[in-house]
C-alpha cells in the first residue's frame, strides 16, 4: 500500500466564488487551519470541511485563482507572533506589518507577500530576571526587554509549559529566533523557548481569575468619566450614524484613556483616517509618561478596501496582542472601529457559503460570535506564580444602517456591552461636540465605580453627578413644553432650570477634541468644572427669590467665565476655580438693581 | 500543448442557461477558467460581446454579461476566455477624449496607444503609504469653500435627488476648482453611469464653453446603455485617474455619476446570483464594493498628483438612511447636501449646510492656507443658521411676539444668509476671501458683536468685523 511520504499535503482548487475557495483532496486537513491557497500561495483559512472538499475564506483578493491550481496546508491555525517589536507598529489584519509591505510591494498593496509580523533580525537587550534551577509555570517573567521609553516588555514562559530552567540566556542583546530558555518539565522533556511565540487568534489566551471591575479606565473626557464612565476591563459600544463622530471619539480614547497599552483596530474603515492616526500619535504627548502617544500603541489597519476576509480576522488579531499585554501585567485598552464592518465581513463569507441567513442575511451565529469577542475583555489575575493584575477594556464603535439602533449589531452588541455611549445625530448637526446622547447612554459600572470617584475625587462627587443628571432629565421635559408654548409660559423657576442645564451642556458637557487643552480634562477639573456650575446655579434660584429676574442673573459677567472654564491649563484650575466660586459666592442681590 | 491547443479548449459552446445579466457554461470538467477572467461572447450573429467569470469550478463558470443577454440562446452561442482579467490600456492621450462605459474610444479619434495597460480593479493604498489630504481646493462656492472646504485627495458626495440642479454644481466644481497659488497640471474625468444623454451632452457643453475640453476624459455609460457594463465603468475611469495622477503628476478631479444608478446594477446581479440580499435588496457586500470606488481617492508619499472624488447619489425619496447614501457616508469624507427646500426657495447652489459635512477640513483651513478667521467665521455662521432655522420652527408654532431682539435679528440672519451668502450665481466664482467677508457682512448686522458671536474669540472680531477692522488692511491673503 502507498502512503504519501510528504509532509506537504496538497489540495487542489476546485471552486472560486469571490473570497470564498473549496479545494479537493483535502482530507485530514483540521478546520481553521491556515492554508495557502493558489501559485501566488495567497493566505487563506479553512472555514468548512465536507469529505474531502475544504471551504477556505481567502485573506487577498482571489482574482486569476483557477480551479486545479494548488492548495498547500499549514497545519497550523490562524495565528500572531507574540514577541519584543508590536509597540508602534502597524499590521494588517493579519498581522504584516504595513511598512514592510510598502518596502515589498510599493504604494499598493500587492498579494502573496508573506511578512513576518515581528522584525526577526533587530536585536533586543535583554536583562534576564530568573536564573538556571527555577522553577517555573506559564506566564513567568523570565526576563525584561525596554521596548520603547514607556512599556517594557516583559518576556513571559508561554501558556501551557511548566517545569525547571535549565537555561536562561544571559544579559545580552538577541533577536527574536535566538534561545532564550530551556525549561526541562516534569516528564522530562526539554522545552527550548525563544523570544516570541506563536499563538493562535481564535482561541483565548488563559489567565488566572476574573477581578471585579472597580476602577474606572480615566479618558479625560466628560461625557465619558463624568455621565457614563467605564470601568477598567469593562466593555463600551459607540453606536452613531455618518458623521455623528464614531471616529473622533474613539481616537480620544486612544489619545488618553490611562490604559497601559493602547490596541487600535481600524476595521473596514477609512484610509485616511488611519493615516491621521498615523500622523497624529508620534506627535502627541502621553498626559500620563510625557512620553509620545505611539509609544505605547499598537494599530490594526485593515481599511474598507482591504479584503474583506482578513477584516473578520483583524479583530481576533487585535484582541489577541492585548491578551499578550494583559498577561504582562498591563492595563490594556483595545478600541475596534467598526465592529459592524467585522459583523458585515461575517455576513459577506457566510452568504458565500449559501449558509441560512438570520436577521437582515446576518449569520445566525452573529450574537454569539459578537459575545465571544467582548468576554474577552476583563480584569484579571494573571498566570504565573506571581499573578499580576490587569486588564482589557474593550470599546467597539457600531455604524448602524440609517443611524437606527433597532438592527441586529447594535442591539447584539447591547445586550452583551454594560457602557452604551449613544451618538445622536441631533446632537451632532448642532455641532454638540462630543454628539454624544446624554440622557439616552448609560454605564451599568456607576455603583461599582462610586467609591473610588469619592475616595479618590470627591466625596460629594457622586452627589454633585446626580443632581446634573436630574437637571439634564428635567431640561429635557421642559424643552418637550418650550417646543409647543415657546419659553415664555414657563414660569421663572423652570428657565433657572433651562439655563443651568444650557451651561451643563454648552460649558461641560460640549469639549473641543481639537482643542490643545480642552481635548484632555483630569477628573479633578472635572469635578471642579461641575461644582462650579451647580453651585451657581444654587445662587441663581436664591438671587431670584430674593428678587432677581432670571435674564439678568445669566446674563451676568460670570456666565462668561463659567464658558471659559474648560479652557483653563491644568496647574491654574484649581486657584482660578475656587477663586470663581468665592466670586460666585458673593455675588449680591445689589448687583442686580434691587434692594434686599 | 501548443497554445492552438490551449486556445481552443478555452472556447466553449456549451451554454447551459442565460438568466438576466448572467450566463451559465458548462465547462465539461476541463477547467482551466480563472475568477474573474474576462469571457468574449459570440452570438449567432457573429456579434461579440464581454462578460467577466464571477463563480468557477472545473465543470461551470458563471459569467456576468455586461452588454446584456438578449439574443443570447443555449445552442450556438461560444464563450471564448482570453486568459486575463479585465484591464485598461492608458495613456495621457486620453486626455480630450470620450470613451464609452467599456473604455473603448468613441469620439472617432481612434484607438489610443496605451502607456501602461492596467488591471482595472486596481490594489489597495497601502495606509502608511497614504499622505494626509490637508490642500484646499478653491471651488468659487461660498457654501463649500467655507463651510464645507473640499480638499485635494478628499473623497466627497453631492447627495441629491431628482430635480436638483447636481449636475450644473458639479460642472461647476469642475470648472471654478484650484488651488490658491499654485499652477499645476489639474485633469478631470467625468464617469457618467446611467445618467440620460442629454446630462451628458450638458457636461459636454460645459466643459466645451470653458475650454476645458482638453483636459477632461469622458467616460459615458448612458441611460440606455447597457446596466451591468456599469459595474465596469468606474473602475475604468479611477484606473485612468490612477496614471494621470501617479505617472503624469495631474491633479485629477474624478465625477461619478449616478452612483445610485452603478448601485442597482449591483443589486440586479446579486438578485439574478440568487444571493441572500441585505437591506431593500441590495448585496450585503455593496459597503465592500462601494468601498473599493471610493477609497482609490487620496494622495500618496512621495508622489505629486492626487485623486478627488465628487461621486453624485440621487437619494431615492430625497432619503438619507437609503441604503445607497447611508454607505456611501460611512466611506467618504463627508457630503454636501443638495436640499430641496432651498431649490423650492429658487436658491442655487441649495446646500444646505447643515446636514452636510466636510471631514478634512479641520486640518485645511486657517492661516497659510485660507485665512485666519475663517475656522470661526464658519463655526459661528453654522450656529446661527442653526439657531435661526429652529427659530423658524419656533415661530410657525407661537409667532414672533415672544422673541427676544437677539432671536428677532437671529431669524432676519438666517434669511440674508440663504439670500446672501448660499446664493449665487452659476457663473460666480466667488474667492475664499470673498466668502469670508460676505459671511463677515452677514454677521455684521448684530449690534453686539461680543455677545452675540460667542464662537468668535473677541481679537479676532478686532480683526475682521467689518465696522470694527482696520481699511488698510489687505484681507485678501491667506497670510493673515
Amino acid at each position: 500500500m502507498m502512503t504519501t511520504t510528504n509532509t506537504e499535503q496538497i489540495g487542489l482548487i476546485y471552486r472560486i466564488s469571490g473570497p470564498v475557495v473549496q479545494a479537493s483532496n483535502m482530507l485530514g486537513s483540521k478546520l481553521y487551519d491556515v492554508a495557502r491557497v493558489g501559485e501566488e500561495k495567497l493566505v487563506g483559512e479553512i472555514i468548512r470541511l465536507t469529505g474531502d472538499l475544504a471551504t477556505i475564506q481567502v485573506y487577498e483578493n482571489t482574482e486569476g485563482l483557477t480551479p486545479g491550481e494548488p492548495v498547500h496546508l499549514t497545519n497550523a491555525p490562524l495565528s500572531v507572533e507574540l514577541g519584543p517589536g508590536l509597540m508602534r507598529q502597524i499590521f494588517d489584519g493579519i498581522q504584516r506589518p504595513l511598512p514592510v509591505i510598502r518596502e515589498v510591494s510599493g504604494d499598493f498593496i500587492a498579494r502573496g507577500i508573506e511578512i513576518s509580523g515581528l522584525d526577526h533580525k533587530k536585536l533586543w537587550d535583554f536583562a534576564p530576571s530568573l536564573k538556571v534551577g527555577d522553577k517555573v509555570v506559564g506566564g513567568d517573567i523570565l526576563g525584561e526587554i525596554p521596548e520603547t521609553p514607556t512599556v517594557d516588555f516583559k518576556l513571559m514562559v508561554p501558556p501551557n509549559i511548566q517545569g525547571k530552567l535549565e537555561f536562561i540566556a544571559q544579559r545580552g542583546d538577541y533577536t527574536v529566533d535566538d534561545l532564550s530558555a530551556t525549561v526541562v518539565t516534569p516528564t522530562g522533556d526539554k522545552v527550548d523557548l525563544q523570544f516570541y511565540h506563536k499563538w493562535p487568534v481564535r482561541q483565548p489566551r488563559p489567565y488566572h481569575q476574573r477581578l471585579p471591575s472597580n476602577i474606572p479606565l480615566i479618558t479625560g473626557q466628560r461625557i465619558f468619566d463624568t455621565i457614563a464612565p467605564i470601568a477598567k476591563g469593562g466593555t463600551g459600544a459607540i453606536p452613531g450614524g455618518f458623521g455623528t463622530g464614531k471616529t473622533v471619539s474613539q481616537h480620544q480614547l486612544a489619545k488618553w484613556s490611562d490604559a497601559k497599552i493602547v490596541v487600535y483596530v481600524g476595521c473596514g474603515e477609512r484610509g485616511n483616517e488611519m493615516t491621521d492616526v498615523l500622523r497624529e500619535f508620534p506627535k502627541l504627548v502621553d498626559p500620563y509618561t510625557g512620553g509620545p502617544l505611539m509609544d505605547r500603541t499598537v494599530l490594526i489597519a485593515n481599511t474598507s478596501n482591504m479584503p474583506v476576509a482578513a477584516r473578520e480576522a483583524s479583530v481576533y488579531t487585535g484582541i489577541t496582542l492585548a491578551e499578550f499585554f494583559r498577561d504582562m501585567g498591563y492595563d490594556v485598552a483595545m478600541m475596534a472601529d467598526s465592529t459592524s464592518r467585522w459583523a458585515e465581513a461575517m455576513r459577506e463569507i457566510s452568504g458565500r457559503l449559501e449558509e441560512m441567513p438570520g436577521e437582515e442575511s446576518f449569520p445566525a451565529y452573529l450574537a454569539s460570535r459578537i459575545a465571544e469577542y467582548y468576554e474577552r475583555s476583563g480584569r484579571v489575575l494573571t498566570i504565573g506564580s506571581k499573578p499580576r493584575e490587569a486588564s482589557i477594556t474593550v470599546v467597539g464603535a457600531v455604524s448602524p444602517p440609517g443611524g437606527d439602533f433597532s438592527e441586529p449589531v447594535t442591539q447584539n452588541t447591547l445586550r452583551i456591552v454594560k457602557v452604551f455611549w449613544a451618538l445622536s445625530k441631533d446632537l451632532a448637526s448642532r455641532r454638540h461636540f462630543p454628539a454624544i446622547d446624554y440622557l439616552l447612554s448609560y454605564t451599568l459600572y456607576w455603583s461599582a465605580l462610586e467609591d473610588y470617584y469619592s475616595e479618590n475625587v470627591s466625596p460629594e462627587f457622586p452627589e454633585l453627578r446626580a443632581e446634573a443628571l436630574a437637571l439634564l432629565q428635567k431640561d429635557k421635559e421642559l424643552q418637550d413644553i418650550v417646543a409647543l408654548v415657546g419659553p415664555d409660559a414657563l414660569p421663572p423657576s423652570e428657565k433657572i432650570i433651562l439655563e443651568t442645564a444650557r451651561m451643563l451642556k454648552e460649558d461641560f458637557l460640549q469639549q473641543n477634541a481639537f482643542h490643545e487643552i480642552d481635548s484632555f480634562c483630569s477628573l479633578e477639573k472635572q469635578y471642579l468644572m461641575l461644582k462650579t456650575i451647580l453651585r451657581f446655579y444654587e445662587k441663581a434660584q436664591d438671587l431670584y427669590k430674593r428678587g432677581a429676574i432670571v435674564s439678568d442673573i445669566f446674563e451676568h459677567e460670570l456666565v462668561v467665565r463659567i464658558a471659559r472654564m474648560k479652557y483653563i491649563e491644568r496647574s491654574e484650575i484649581e486657584t482660578s476655580l475656587n477663586e470663581l466660586m468665592k466670586e460666585i459666592d458673593g455675588l449680591t442681590i445689589q448687583a442686580f438693581g434691587v434692594e434686599d | 500543448m501548443t497554445v492552438q491547443e490551449k486556445y481552443e479548449t478555452r472556447e466553449f459552446k456549451t451554454v447551459i442557461e442565460v438568466s438576466g445579466p448572467l450566463m451559465f457554461v458548462d465547462l465539461q470538467g476541463m477547467g482551466g477558467v480563472s475568477y474573474g477572467e474576462i469571457a468574449e461572447i459570440i452570438t449567432t450573429t457573429g456579434e461579440k460581446r464581454r462578460g467577466q467569470v464571477l463563480d468557477v469550478s472545473k465543470n461551470l463558470a458563471i459569467i456576468q454579461c455586461f452588454e446584456g443577454t438578449s439574443g443570447l440562446e443555449t445552442k450556438d452561442t461560444i464563450c471564448r476566455f482570453l486568459g486575463e482579467t479585465m484591464k485598461i490600456g492608458v495613456s495621457a492621450e486620453m486626455l480630450g477624449r470620450v470613451f464609452n462605459g467599456r473604455g473603448e474610444a468613441i469620439d472617432g479619434g481612434g484607438d489610443i496607444v496605451p502607456e501602461r495597460i492596467l488591471d482595472i480593479t486596481g490594489s489597495p493604498i497601502n495606509p502608511s503609504a497614504r499622505q494626509y489630504p490637508k490642500e484646499f481646493i478653491e471651488t468659487g462656492i461660498s457654501t463649500i469653500d467655507t463651510l464645507l472646504t473640499l480638499v485635494r485627495g478628499q473623497k466627497l458626495p453631492l447627495f441629491s435627488g431628482s430635480g436638483l440642479p447636481h449636475n450644473m454644481l458639479a460642472a461647476q466644481i469642475a470648472r471654478q476648482a484650484k488651488v490658491l497659488g499654485a499652477k499645476e497640471d489639474f485633469a478631470v474625468i467625468f464617469c457618467a453611469m446611467g445618467i440620460t444623454a442629454d446630462e451628458a451632452r450638458f457636461f459636454r457643453d460645459d466643459f466645451e464653453q470653458t475650454g476645458a475640453l482638453d483636459k477632461v476624459v469622458l467616460f459615458l455609460n448612458l441611460a440606455d446603455d447597457p446596466a451591468i457594463e456599469r459595474l465596469l465603468t468606474p473602475r475604468l475611469a479611477l484606473t485612468a485617474a490612477e496614471h494621470l495622477a501617479y505617472d503624469h503628476d495631474y491633479h485629477v478631479l474624478v465625477i461619478l455619476t449616478d452612483i445610485t444608478a452603478y448601485a442597482e446594477s449591483l443589486r440586479e446581479v446579486a438578485a439574478a446570483r440568487s444571493e441572500v440580499p441585505s437591506r431593500r435588496g441590495y448585496p450585503g457586500y455593496m459597503y465592500s464594493d462601494f468601498s473599493t470606488i471610493y477609497e482609490r481617492a487620496g494622495r500618496i508619499h512621495g508622489r505629486k498628483g492626487s485623486i478627488t472624488q465628487i461621486p453624485i447619489l440621487t437619494l431615492p425619496n430625497y432619503d438619507i438612511t437609503h441604503p445607497v447614501p447611508d454607505l456611501t457616508g460611512y466611506i467618504t469624507e463627508g457630503q454636501v447636501y443638495v436640499d430641496i427646500g432651498l431649490n423650492r426657495k429658487g436658491l442655487y447652489p441649495p446646500i444646505n449646510p447643515l446636514p452636510s459635512l466636510s471631514r478634512l477640513m479641520k486640518d485645511t483651513i486657517g492661516k497659510g492656507s485660507t485665512r485666519s478667521d475663517h475656522k470661526y467665521v464658519q463655526d459661528q455662521l453654522y450656529a446661527l443658521y442653526a439657531t435661526g432655522k429652529d427659530l423658524r420652527d419656533l415661530v410657525a408654532v407661537v409667532g414672533d411676539e415672544s422673541l427676544s431682539d437677539i432671536d428677532k435679528k437671529t431669524l432676519e440672519f438666517a434669511e440674508l444668509f440663504e439670500q446672501k451668502f448660499i446664493n449665487q450665481d452659476y457663473y460666480e466664482d466667488r474667492s475664499i476671501f470673498e466668502s469670508l467677508d460676505v459671511g463677515w457682512e452677514l454677521l455684521g448686522i448684530f449690534d453686539d458683536p461680543y455677545r452675540v458671536l460667542k464662537r468668535i474669540p473677541s481679537e479676532v472680531i478686532d480683526k475682521f468685523h467689518p465696522t470694527k477692522r482696520d481699511k488698510k488692511t489687505d484681507f485678501n491673503t491667506i497670510n493673515i
